[in-house]
């Protein structure tokens, strides 16, 4: 196991395009952390340039204090599962999982034990001697955890290791794969276009946009004090509503209605003329249902709702709204670049699935101003993040973590005696 | 350092690729690509450019091997005899007669060869599969023989299975004229190649999804219909592809010919009669005349295929 | 499926099999008919008889036949490995490498694939007969790999393209050196293509007639096709049409052999489907 620190690391390829630009980024060791993007935001490039795959065009990578730039990727002692997996197809599961340690001239007895225990946390005893063409989705992508785990590796990389599978199993094998991280508490870089996964598996996410870190923070940070328009719209789905405003003083005038801010974000946004608000789904509510013990934390506004969508567990009341055509433009900008099909000018409003609110009928919605963020829609950067706040939402995240890895050490020998230290000394 | 060697990973980001920038393992790779391929490169043009060059060479003389001594630079006139005389126009007919006939007729059998194939039961397809292969990997002469005694005059058995036919009877010489003689010509090329051009548009047929033929039968098309319209169309590289090799693969038709009558009653190729002049009467300058002039016919068929019909040759080879 | 359609399907087959097979069983009927049998004008022989066979095997048909067949194994083999070897190397190259001149070396594959064969025979014969090359074995080896190069080439990129070359890449993290990632990963991999190709190679240099015939005069180096041809003239028989047969059928025998185990392969390196799943 081992922390990766990355300097200044810089690809570029032949034309001068830097497919990844002076990236600085510093994982801890036994960290979870996730490199999430849309495509072409450099995040596999920067993978394979962790792995050894592909060349580094400057800065240092460092890799459990050593420097790596010039390794191949056998001398990095990293284990890496493959989008496709990568799974040998001319050899057994078992040969498939047994084939670093042969590589390593490991004694057989060793190797059978070891593979054993890889096959016993992973649930593939009975398929050991299959063939991976035989093998379904999900079993392949588990020898292919195997492959990985089987060795001390100094950290497990994961490239897009569940894009290949259906919604269902993507969500057991994603839990699997952080049960497996937490208990092994093993260095992990795991990289997403899907941001389910990113919330939920990182201990931290970085956020990539075109080569460059836009943030690195918890996922809880991310998604409460997101530093720009980029990340705070492509984290979160439904994905936070961006509405056109203009500021007086404290008072935001917007297509619905009017948001008083506090004194602390009124500072922040004050002197810009035309600003984004951005608004979380789920910080809106139908008025009718909300306490009146609250109702004067927010602000209350009636709008036409084009469409619902009633979930069972909740609901979704589609606004349109109208926008001057320089936010409308933005905003079409901002969706291509977040690889997302929105054109239409409309938020989205998650209310209580309770709530009988009517398709084409006038409603009265309560917004929760004390969690809207203001975006300067030049810049894109938000205006009134609190950085303390967010500070220390990942503080807290990575309390959590080390406790957590301790609690894996501690239980991982007393549970698993023998050869299991190998796996995760 | 064993990291130059290295090949590098396919870049999995879509950037273009270097052109003024080379890395040094970019370098490496090109040096390696070169080292591994330049064997096969250079065997290959050592055993065609050159030969070429050398026939092209010794076409300019009039040089026969039987008097070595009086080999004379004669310039162009060597083409000049050739393009005059009337066996080197009979010798094109002939091969052009033998190719469209034996290709086109190729191309209709190995067609429904591989409509069979392509919807046969599961369980015969392997066995037609099989089947068909064996005329593909006879040789060329034993099935030229096979064909010649069939039709032979005392050995066969067509005159008497074949009698009921007006105009064949015990003693119809099947060998004794020029078209009768090429039609057991191309009877056996169009056997031993058939198997080769279905195949070719089998792996074409099979590349036409399914899918599309349902669309079609739902939007009201008839088998026909769906043929001309949706398969037929979908397949025209393959077609193409095959048409291609078969037609520049029966131009240099030889070996039948060489067995069978053996370039008598007029049936001699352009293959024949440069042998003819080379191998059997020593006319090295005549021969490779001839050679050189066949060499420029087989180069205009290809460029006409490939620049008139637009032949993507890397595309219908997959050769993304 | 209907029974009637079924049936169908089976009389197309049957079609099939007789179109393909019926000339193959015509000469081998052929080569068991003794001699007073030739002229029966009946397809069958009336009496089975093995004569022909013991004519080229020990007869006097032999010391043509013979050396004949051997040399044809010895120089086609030759010719198919160095074949396979050289285009192996180039294969990788192209499939798996990025260098500029790929396509010109696919494009000279495809141009010496079409070259009519008896333009290189004219000057080869003049040149082989002046360095001594002329009826000896390399004599024949070398202008096989005109044959057999291109088509080796071609077929085995489309190969080489399809093997998932992540795997190299799976196996060098999983901590091969190239060596171990190329023998342990890619070698059984790609070993299926090398393979068919061999045998598609084999055949071709096999079915070769036009160079055995010019570049050759005598037993030392004369292939079998090429000894086929020449039966006709031989003056020693009476009718060599029995030898010939028989000859031919045991020239087909190893062809045969090789697409009844292997048709599913040559299908694919053919038709360069290639490997799948």
């Amino acid at each position: 196991m081992a922390s990766i620190q990355m300097k200044n690391i810089v690809k570029k390829y032949g034309d001068g395009f830097p497919a990844v630009n002076d990236i600085s980024l510093d994982i801890a060791d036994g960290e979870f952390m996730i490199l999430v993007g849309p495509s072409g935001c450099g995040k596999s490039t920067l993978l394979r340039m962790i792995v050894g795959l592909e060349d580094i065009t400057s800065g240092d990578m460092v890799i459990g204090g050593d420097r790596v730039n010039d390794k191949a990727p056998r001398d990095r002692n990293l284990s890496m599962v493959f989008q496709n997996y990568a799974l040998y197809p001319h050899m057994s599961v078992y040969e498939n999982i047994a084939f670093p340690l042969r590589l390593a001239k490991t004694p057989d007895d060793k190797v059978d034990r070891l593979v054993k225990e890889a096959a016993d946390v992973l649930e593939l005893h009975e398929h050991l001697e299959r063939k991976p063409a035989n093998l379904s989705g999900g079993q392949r992508q588990r020898v292919a955890m195997g492959r990985a785990i089987v060795r001390q590796a100094e950290a497990f990389l994961f490239d897009e290791p569940l894009s290949n599978l259906d919604a269902k199993l993507r969500g057991q094998m994603r839990t699997e794969i952080a049960r497996l991280q937490r208990r092994l508490g093993i260095t992990t870089v795991y990289v997403t276009h899907d941001q389910t996964e990113a919330m939920t598996l990182g201990d931290r996410v970085c956020v990539l946009r075109k080569g460059s870190i836009q943030q690195v923070a918890s996922p809880r940070e991310l998604y409460e004090q997101p530093v720009n328009l980029f990340v705070a719209g492509f984290i979160g789905s439904p994905p936070m509503n961006f509405l056109p405003a203009t500021v007086q003083g404290s008072t935001l005038t917007t297509p619905f209605g009017t948001i008083e801010l506090d004194e602390r974000r009124a500072a922040a946004v004050a002197g810009h003329d035309l600003l984004l608000v951005g608004i979380r789904p789920e910080y809106f509510e139908d008025a009718s249902l909300v306490d009146d013990a609250k109702k004067h934390l927010g602000s209350t506004f009636t709008a036409r709702v084009d469409v619902t969508e009633w979930l069972g567990d909740q609901q979704y009341a589609y606004i349109p709204y109208d926008a001057p055509d320089t936010i409308r433009d933005r905003l079409r900008e901002l969706s291509k670049e977040l690889d997302s099909e929105e054109l239409r000018t409309q938020a989205i409003v998650s209310i209580d699935a309770s709530s009988r609110i009517r398709e084409g009928r006038d409603a009265e919605f309560w917004l929760d101003s004390r969690k809207v963020h203001v975006f300067d829609p030049e810049s894109g950067v938000n205006l009134t993040r609190d950085e303390q706040a967010g500070a220390e939402l990942t503080r807290m995240a990575d309390e959590d973590r080390q406790e957590q890895v301790a609690e894996a050490a501690g239980g991982l020998t007393g549970e698993r005696t023998g050869g299991s230290g190998s796996t995760a000394a | 350092m064993s990291t130059t060697t290295l090949p590098p990973a396919p870049k999995t980001e879509p950037v273009s690729k270097p052109k003024a920038f080379v890395s040094d393992r970019a370098k490496a790779e090109r040096k390696l690509g070169w080292m591994l391929a330049g064997p096969a490169l250079a065997v290959m043009l050592l055993v065609t450019a050159y030969p070429i060059a050398q026939a092209f060479y010794d076409s300019l003389f009039d040089y026969r091997l039987t008097d070595p001594e009086n080999r004379s630079f004669t310039g162009l006139s060597n083409y000049l005899v050739i393009l005059t005389d009337s066996l080197w126009w009979t010798a094109i007919l002939v091969t052009a007669f033998i190719t469209v006939v034996t290709v086109a007729v190729e191309l209709v059998l190995g067609f429904a060869l591989a409509m069979v194939m392509n919807k046969a039961l599961k369980a015969i397809r392997p066995f037609l599969r099989a089947v068909i292969l064996i005329p593909y990997a006879v040789i060329t002469v034993v099935s030229a023989f096979a064909w010649q005694f069939a039709f032979d005059i005392n050995t066969g058995f067509v005159n008497s299975w074949f009698a009921w036919i007006p105009g064949v009877g015990a003693d119809t010489d099947w060998f004794g004229d020029t078209g009768t003689s090429l039609f057991v010509i191309c009877l056996a090329e169009i056997w031993k190649t058939t198997p080769f051009i279905s195949l070719l548009l089998l792996a074409g047929l099979a590349q036409v999804p399914e899918v599309l033929q349902e669309a079609a039968q739902v939007d009201g098309a008839t088998w026909w219909q769906r043929m001309r319209r949706v398969t037929l169309p979908n397949m025209k590289a393959a077609i193409m592809v095959a048409l291609l090799f078969r037609t520049l693969d029966a131009f240099r038709v030889f070996d039948s010919i060489f067995v069978m009558t053996a370039g008598a009653n007029n049936t001699e190729s352009v293959s024949f009669l440069a042998y003819r002049q080379t191998i059997s009467r020593l006319e090295i300058g005549l021969g490779s005349a001839v050679s050189v002039l066949l060499f420029i016919v087989v180069v205009l068929i290809a460029f006409i295929f490939i620049k008139g019909f637009k032949v993507d040759l890397a595309q219908a080879r997959g050769d993304g | 499926m209907s029974t009637k359609e079924k049936s169908w399907w089976i009389v197309a087959g049957v079609a099939i099999a007789l179109y393909a097979l019926s000339p193959i069983a015509w000469i081998v009927s052929l080569s068991f008919k003794a001699p007073s049998d030739l002229a029966n004008g009946s397809f069958l022989p009336t009496v089975f008889s093995t004569e022909n066979y013991g004519l080229i095997l020990n007869g006097e048909a032999s010391d043509l036949f013979l050396p004949a067949l051997r040399n044809s194994f010895g120089i086609c083999l030759i010719a198919t490995f160095i074949s396979c070897v050289l285009s192996m190397f180039a294969a990788y190259a192209i499939a798996r490498l990025d260098f500029p001149g790929k396509k010109f070396i696919l494009g000279t594959a495809l141009a010496v694939a079409i070259f009519p064969v008896i333009s290189i025979v004219t000057p080869l014969f003049n040149l082989w007969r002046q360095i001594g090359l002329y009826d000896t074995w390399p004599g024949l080896i070398i202008p096989y790999l005109s044959l057999t190069l291109p088509l080796s080439i071609w077929t085995m990129s489309a190969f080489f393209r399809e093997i998932p070359w992540e795997m190299e890449q799976a196996a060098q993290v999983d901590g091969a050196t190239t060596w171990q990632a190329f023998r342990k990963v890619i070698v059984p991999l790609a070993a299926p293509g090398v393979f068919t190709t061999a045998i598609i190679a084999f055949f071709i240099a096999w079915n070769d007639f036009v160079y055995g015939i010019s570049l050759t005069s005598t037993g030392a180096s004369r292939p079998v096709p090429a000894a086929l041809g020449l039966f006709s003239g031989a003056s020693q028989f009476e009718d060599p049409t029995g030898a010939i047969a028989a000859a031919a059928v045991i020239v087909t025998i190893p062809v045969v052999v090789l697409v009844l185990v292997f048709q599913r392969r040559i299908v694919a390196g053919l038709t360069n489907g290639a490997v799948k799943g």
